[in-house]
């Protein structure tokens, strides 16, 4: 088999890709059309991450990928393994040492800085996706800023559950214009969305849309007075490094209901135990 | 008429709130609607009826800014810029017409409600959509408006889907009402629902027009409807306005053969 092109796409994607990169860096949260190409990776595992990615990336870079905030999972491992066959270029775990961080519905507990772009895989861009089927209504919705139908869906969250229970892909308005899908990251990143110095690229591989997030990009939770939007995490800490802010996942480690809550983001539990915490 | 237009001057209307010029509407060689003018004042009810096909149904979309008229002029009286033509408007103006000042009323409700929503999500639409954003209030006003169109407002939180048809068109009603809109189009409301429901939401209609002073087009085939609710009637048929007047000269003494006959092929019981 003959060698790859850098990354894996033809030069000519990428330069497509990266023009829809570009419009929706001017466009902040506007969700652009792009001709998504096959990968050689189903559809939902990060298709449309992996192609941003692509596109993004230079010889220079080091690449790390997670997946729900671990870099040794499934999905981040073969996306990794795959960047380094195709790309050859230097993979890391650690989130001050990347430049491109792909990540799959997590935002690093580490601060990014504004030498990084973070890339996330988006199974689903359009936010009114269940509440309006209709795409050539959505976009009329999105172009004319007729958002109510959004906070119906919170309203109706209140009204069944007595709280704002979305807790995932919890929509935002993005500088006061587009109201996005940030992909399914639990609403207690939502807050790391907001100011944030790194450049943030979204990629819909199976929807054929990139949208992004500038950096320094005002980010607002929608919520309702009454009922505003808080960031939410299991209330413990973790087991392993201690820590009482970052996000958690509830491992079960026995059939007697025995279980323990361990961070979610592996390096940033990592080099907390390593410094001896 | 004189009594009432009496009545308009001493609240100082200027003007009509909707003046229809000469709308025509065209699919290919046939004639959807043609030459239609009338003027609406604020506070009246104007009947359009005639039968099926008689382009009632497109007159309204073309009214209501759902489709748009080949030609002719839709001048609708509006709160802060005077009378301005809706066709001329941009999108974004007109759907804010749409879910502040105008109500749309559809024959079916399941095209004017969400089913997957509450009953309080859907009269709450509007508001949000105007920028209301605190939920105690907004589900304060959904009780309120539900109780007004006689729905129980312990079922706030029920689904259309678990409502009868009368409740789900009193619901619609309510979710379209709630904005304080000052002109509302009906398609055919009590369409679809048995006579004495019919008659329920007759009297609704009748006192919520006469409490909130809502000027009202209303498409309807039932001329006891329109008997009931409208002060004035336009009867058409292919397309154009072959008579109109007040609703009772028309219905006592109808003029055009056609209308003779619609007004005669009424059943009696």
């Amino acid at each position: 088999m003959s060698e790859y092109n850098f990354a894996y796409l033809d030069e000519d994607t990428k330069r497509m890709i990266r023009r829809a990169i570009l419009k929706g860096i001017a466009v902040p949260g506007y969700q652009v059309p792009f001709a998504s190409r096959e990968m050689p990776m189903p559809y939902g595992w990060g298709t449309g991450g992996v192609q941003v990615t692509a596109a993004t990336l230079v010889p220079e870079d080091v690449l790390k990928v997670i997946d729900q905030g671990a870099d040794d999972t499934t999905n981040a491992v073969s996306i990794r393994k795959f960047f380094q066959r195709t790309a050859g270029i230097a993979t890391t775990e650690r989130t001050t040492e990347a430049t491109v961080i792909q990540t799959r519905h997590r935002i690093p507990e580490t601060p990014l800085n504004e030498d990084q772009i973070l890339v996330y895989q988006v199974p689903i861009p359009e936010p009114m996706r269940f509440l309006e089927p209709r795409e050539t209504e959505t976009r009329r919705i999105h172009a004319l800023a007729d958002y109510g139908l959004m906070q119906v869906r919170l309203y109706e969250d209140i009204a069944r559950h007595g709280e704002i229970a979305t807790s995932y892909a919890y929509p935002v308005e993005v500088a006061g214009r587009y109201v996005m899908d940030p992909s399914p990251i639990p609403k207690f990143d939502n807050p790391k969305l907001d100011d944030c110095p790194a450049i943030q690229l979204f990629g819909a591989g199976r929807e054929q849309r990139i949208y992004a997030l500038p950096p320094y990009t005002r980010v607002r939770s929608l919520d309702f007075d009454d009922y505003p939007f808080s960031a939410s995490k299991a209330d413990h800490a973790c087991a392993i490094c201690g820590s009482a802010t970052s996000y958690l996942d509830e491992v079960i480690t026995d059939d007697a209901g025995g279980r323990m809550y361990v961070c979610s983001d592996t390096d940033y539990c990592a080099r907390r135990a390593e410094g001896g915490a | 008429m004189a009594m009432s237009a009496a009545a308009l001057e001493m609240q100082d209307v200027p003007g009509p709130l909707l003046s229809v010029r000469n709308v025509g509407k065209r699919y290919g060689a046939r004639i959807g609607c043609s030459d239609v003018s009338f003027d609406l004042w604020p506070g009246e009810v104007l009947g359009v009826v005639g039968e099926s096909g008689s382009g009632k149904s497109t007159l309204l979309s073309c009214l209501s800014g759902q489709l748009r008229p080949d030609e002719g002029e839709v001048i609708f009286d509006t709160r802060d810029q005077g009378p301005r033509d809706t066709l001329l408007m941009s999108e974004p103006e007109r759907r804010r017409l749409g879910r502040t000042d105008w109500a749309f009323v559809h024959q079916n409700p399941r095209d004017g409600l969400r089913l997957g929503v509450s009953a309080g999500g859907n009269v709450g639409e509007r508001l949000m959509a105007n920028g209301a954003r605190h939920y105690g209030r907004i589900r304060a006003t959904a009780q309120d408006w539900l109780t007004r169109v006689e729905i129980d407002p312990s079922r706030v939180d029920d689904r259309p889907r678990q409502f009868s048809g009368g409740m789900q068109q009193r619901l619609q009603i309510a979710r379209n009402l709630v904005s304080g809109p000052r002109l509302a189009f009906m398609d055919e409301p009590t369409g679809g629902l048995d006579v004495s429901v019919q008659a329920r939401l007759l009297d609704l209609l009748r006192g919520l027009v006469r409490d909130i002073g809502l000027s009202v087009v209303l498409v309807t085939h039932d001329l006891a409807v329109v008997r009931l609710l409208a002060d004035r009637l336009m009867v058409m048929k292919d397309g154009r306005v072959i008579e109109s007047g007040l609703t009772d000269q028309v219905l006592d003494d109808p003029q055009h053969a056609y209308t003779q006959l619609l007004v005669s092929s009424v059943l009696q019981v």
